[in-house]
């Protein structure tokens, strides 16, 4: 079904040739956001949300690890302040994530660039990003991406409140497809060594800033503490010493 | 049937999750940046997928505790290395999950 649209699509000319690889750009990312979204609709089911308010939330949030914590929140019964400073907070990493992509994205469109801001996540970010840096990619490619992850999380969440129980959500391994593809993807950030100990640093400092403080600020301090140390250490190593070849 | 109240929360969350995503990407676009924040950007990627991948790899988030020979290390150290020898991003998505798979079955 989906080859047959994405055939209907090619022959609409060169116009729209930036579908087929954006929707293929997008395929890991939904596959990992099957049994996100599928476990996301039992819970917030099983929180007393109706479908239309779980596929609004999908619709107006589109931030996964916020929406389980919101759910969670509204059934305990927390206040509108707190569920959205807590909103706030954990998206904030975000806010980093489209400063690296807005280097890619110098003079394009602005309202383009709205409906693109609107689907930057985690995953669309690490694809995307990994994207950019090859020629082919531009702007409209990356909102064909962000659109059929958005749409998958959607639909998903929803499935997820009408049955998603008895949808064998956790077989073969799909639950890693995330991890996996956030693996290939950072192999393809190292791009020298200096790279290789900045994500080195990012990591360890993350796992104990993840044990020491509550939620997810871990993210942003340790990348850009982790950043600036790769800034220093590429001042005094000397520009000279590091790979100029892609990945 | 959606509740007033219920309206309310989720726009301000959008609200307050779309401007994060938005104001980097109209503000910093239109304006030549410093070298120092693009090669300080430069190196957000790596350090932001790391900072995300390993808590998830060797922390028990329930726990809060290191956990190092978790299936999801180990399993991570096999993809890691399929990655850098094929750079195929579609093969180390399904070696990954094939190899969690096995893993959550017999090392559970």
């Amino acid at each position: 079904m989906k080859s047959s649209k994405l055939v209907k699509y090619a022959t609409h000319g060169e116009r729209k040739a930036f579908v087929s690889p954006g929707m293929a750009a997008a395929w890991p990312i939904c596959l990992g956001y099957l049994p996100i979204g599928l476990a996301f609709g039992v819970l917030a089911q099983k929180a007393g949300l109706s479908l239309l308010e779980i596929g609004l939330m999908s619709v107006l949030v589109f931030a996964g690890s916020a929406q389980f914590i919101a759910v969670s929140m509204l059934a305990a019964g927390a206040s509108f302040f707190s569920i959205v400073a807590t909103t706030f907070v954990v998206n904030l990493r975000h806010f980093l994530m489209s400063s690296a992509l807005a280097v890619f994205l110098k003079n394009t469109d602005r309202k383009k660039l709205s409906f693109f801001a609107y689907g930057v996540t985690d995953e669309s970010f690490a694809v995307n990003l990994s994207k950019f840096r090859d020629s082919r990619w531009d702007l409209n490619s990356a909102l064909v991406t962000n659109y059929t992850a958005n749409f998958t999380w959607i639909i998903t969440t929803v499935l997820g409140g009408i049955g998603g129980q008895f949808i064998p959500a956790h077989a073969f391994g799909i639950d890693y497809a995330l991890i996996a593809m956030f693996i290939c993807l950072l192999v393809f950030q190292i791009r020298g060594i200096i790279y290789v100990i900045t994500a080195i640093i990012a990591g360890i400092f993350a796992v104990f800033l993840s044990i020491l403080i509550p939620g997810n600020s871990y993210i942003v301090i340790a990348s850009m503490i982790a950043a600036a140390i790769g800034v220093v250490l590429k001042k005094t190593v000397g520009s000279g010493k590091e790979r100029s070849d892609g990945v | 049937m959606v509740s007033k109240e219920y309206l309310v929360v989720i726009l301000g969350m959008g609200l307050v999750t779309f401007l994060p995503r938005w104001l980097p990407l109209i503000y910093l676009t239109k304006r030549s940046l410093p070298s120092w924040l693009v090669e300080w950007l430069d190196f957000i990627p790596a350090a932001i997928l790391s900072a995300i991948l390993l808590p998830a790899l060797v922390t028990d988030s329930a726990t809060r505790s290191i956990e190092l020979w978790r299936p999801e290390f180990i399993v991570a150290i096999a993809t890691f290395l399929f990655a850098i020898l094929t750079k195929s991003l579609g093969g180390t998505v399904i070696v990954g999950m094939v190899l969690f798979g096995l893993a959550e079955k017999f090392l559970l």
